[in-house]
């Protein structure tokens, strides 16, 4: 068996928007290795979230195959089709939305417990469910069994939803923007938490995020995929990525952010865009969707083919880029404009 | 007589206090909060959701909701070496205050606009409800103010809402909020809720118009580096309490506050190899209820007996840095230790 958890092969998907029919992604190929933190980060729109149901089975895709340790999932069934549903959980963004406001902490835990049998009725679930709050911090357990949602802080609800995530021992969890709406103050807090899980419960962590300096702190020893307007553009180790990012669109965004440091963020090069303006999905412009907004952009070369995610020339490491220039060792030099 | 203000500073909050009434009791937003701004300067409100920080935004501009009850304090407000209190105008008085005074962009800006009207129509109605009538004057004005955030000015100005994109709406937005040169723009997460890239785009904007157009900023955000990149002086809001005010590098570099502190640590930065990042363990306080003494005290690694009964007064140093903390001289050898 490979070392791969989940494996998307040329994955697309779509959406109906009246009329039109809007690529939301498009040919994404990506493993998952077991216990590896991988993140995937990118803009609003670039596709994320949907990659990141498409991994949980929660959207099938248009085309392509997604495949659980090597099988894939759409031929599943019955009991099979079940373990994988267990084996791959997702933490919404929203605590305020994903826990449903009449039941009590204690019956959202117990739910799946009795629905897929996972624990002796009466005192073995309730015994899970007390394990499972301390397994996130929620101590003590008493204080929180038996409250209803809007009783608990913010942070407190991520923490519910993230055990419950873990009633069905999953091997994988997507974890989608899980800290976004978390205040700023305890947000790490509960990042070290998910991190710690992947040490005490064998889980790998798919974690979605549009804060590239917050996935650089969670993939630290992992991998970083970045995407723009429903494509993979580059994927490799993080520490590389971060250090000595390749395709231009990840140069770009990581000029653009500020730092919590005055003078640093004042002194930082920023990267001018050709344009600001982000295409539509439904009027991708032709070959790679980021050449009208490119400083690198090279013309009747970008404008022409996709380019496809592959090993750079120059770099001598083994980060993908989908960038045709750098891909024939084309050296990117800014022009001042 | 009326109060007198140094030359240079436009707005003064003096101790003030607000609460809004529940049927749970009176939530204590705002408490004894006290800044100055001045002339030219950008000055950050830095806090986390329900620190009170947009309440005292909403204050300024008498914006509150109706359950909210100011309960002291003075918003001095000083144009051409005349200083009037903005609790204290008339209703007339406050019309014209907003927006040729102080104009304020509200958070989620993307929704502020009528979309069935022409972003011209509605520069127009704002120019008009202020006493401007002339349209072709205020096309000229406000042709000059999209054209300097970046935008295509013929265009925009002819176009609805809808055709715009989200930050083309945000800048058309702060184009609409100066239209009538006001002193003050209050920025209410001016960021938040858009991508990277177009945060990089306001922020520019937003730097570019202050140099030209020199007015003041008051900007509200949970977000540090926000601060660090634009403001010229940054507060720090805890349970509705300013905790910290200082410069942007006194804050940045030589906090003395466990709670601003404890915020810089717990931000990941892409600059570090590898962030020791902490959280603050705990979480904010209830304001109908909050803790006694220094209200930063259930959270902090700090805190002893004297935390636990009185609160700190915001004292400064000699750099008119002030903090309200008992442990500041604790706080300075901690940091010591740790470099």
């Amino acid at each position: 068996m490979s070392s791969s958890v989940i494996d998307l092969k040329r994955v697309y998907r779509s959406f109906k928007s009246g009329r039109d029919i809007v690529p939301v992604l498009q040919d994404i190929n990506i493993s998952v290795n077991r216990l590896e933190f991988l993140c995937l980060v990118g803009e609003s729109g670039c596709g994320k979230t949907t990659t990141g149901k498409i991994i949980c089975g929660l959207l099938p895709p248009s085309a392509g195959i997604v495949e659980f340790e090597g099988a894939d999932i759409a031929s599943l069934r019955g009991e099979d089709y079940r373990r994988f549903r267990r084996s791959v959980q997702i933490i919404h963004q929203d605590p305020y939305a994903s826990l449903n406001p009449t039941q009590t902490v204690s019956e959202m835990l117990s739910y799946p417990l009795v629905r897929h049998k996972l624990a002796p009725r009466g005192r073995g679930v309730l015994q899970r469910v007390h394990e499972l709050l301390e397994l996130v911090d929620l101590t003590p357990v008493g204080d929180f069994v038996n409250k209803y949602p809007h009783q608990l802080s913010g942070g407190q609800r991520q923490r519910v939803s993230i055990a419950r995530a873990l009633t069905t021992e999953p091997s994988v969890i997507v974890a989608d923007e899980a800290v976004s709406m978390v205040d700023v103050s305890i947000r790490i807090g509960i990042l070290q938490m998910m991190m710690d899980l992947r040490d005490r419960l064998d889980v790998t962590i798919v974690f979605i995020t549009h804060d590239l300096a917050l996935a650089k702190y969670f993939a630290w020893d992992g991998r970083i995929g970045v995407m723009y307007l429903g494509r993979l553009v580059e994927i490799g180790r993080t520490q590389e990525i971060i250090r000595d990012p390749q395709h231009p669109y990840t140069r770009v965004l990581l000029s653009a952010i500020p730092e919590p440091d005055p003078e640093k963020t004042r002194s930082k090069q920023h990267i001018q865009l050709r344009s600001e303006d982000i295409p539509r999905l439904t009027e991708l412009p032709p070959g790679c969707s980021f050449h009208p907004r490119c400083p690198w952009y090279m013309a009747e070369v970008c404008d022409q083919e996709v380019p496809e995610l592959s090993v750079s020339f120059q770099s001598g490491s083994d980060v993908e880029v989908a960038c045709i220039p750098l891909q024939r060792g084309t050296e990117l030099v800014l022009h001042d404009a | 007589m009326s109060p007198m203000l140094p030359p240079d500073v436009v707005l003064k909050v003096d101790n003030l206090s607000v609460v809004y009434r529940t049927d749970r009791g009176d939530v204590k937003a705002t408490a004894n909060v006290s800044f100055e701004l001045r002339n030219g300067e950008a000055m950050a409100l830095i806090g986390e959701s329900g620190s009170g920080k947009t309440t005292i935004s909403l204050a300024l501009i008498r914006k509150l909701p109706r359950n909210a009850v100011i309960k002291s304090g003075r918003i001095l407000y000083q144009r051409n070496q005349k200083v009037q209190d903005v609790l204290e105008l008339n209703s007339r008085q406050l019309r014209e205050f907003r927006w040729n005074e102080c104009a304020m962009v509200f958070q989620g800006a993307q929704n502020a606009f009528n979309p069935v009207l022409k972003i011209r129509r509605q520069f127009e109605d704002t120019a008009q409800s202020h006493g401007w009538t002339d349209k072709s004057a205020v096309r000229k004005r406000a042709l000059s103010l999209l054209q300097l955030v970046r935008l295509d000015p013929e265009r925009v100005y002819d176009a609805y809402p809808h055709e715009l994109s989200g930050g083309m709406k945000q800048r058309t937005l702060l184009a609409l909020g100066v239209l009538l040169s006001p002193q003050i723009v209050i920025l209410d997460e001016p960021t938040t809720a858009l991508d990277i890239l177009t945060q990089r785009a306001i922020i520019d904007v937003l730097n570019d118009m202050q140099r030209q157009l020199n007015f003041s900023i008051i900007f509200i955000s949970h977000d540090l580096s926000l601060a660090a990149e634009m403001a010229d002086h940054v507060a720090t809001v805890y349970a509705g309490e300013i905790v910290e005010l200082g410069g942007v590098n006194d804050i940045f570099y030589r906090s003395l506050h466990p709670y601003t502190q404890g915020l810089l640590t717990s931000v990941p930065t892409l600059e570090h190899t590898q962030d020791m990042l902490q959280s603050i363990p705990g979480s904010p306080p209830n304001l109908i209820t909050p803790p006694n003494g220094c209200k930063f005290h259930p959270r902090c690694g700090f805190a002893d007996d004297v935390c636990m009964e009185d609160s700190p007064p915001l004292t400064a140093d000699i750099g008119g840095h002030l903090a309200a903390c008992w442990h500041k001289d604790r706080l300075i050898e901690s940091r010591k230790t740790r470099v």
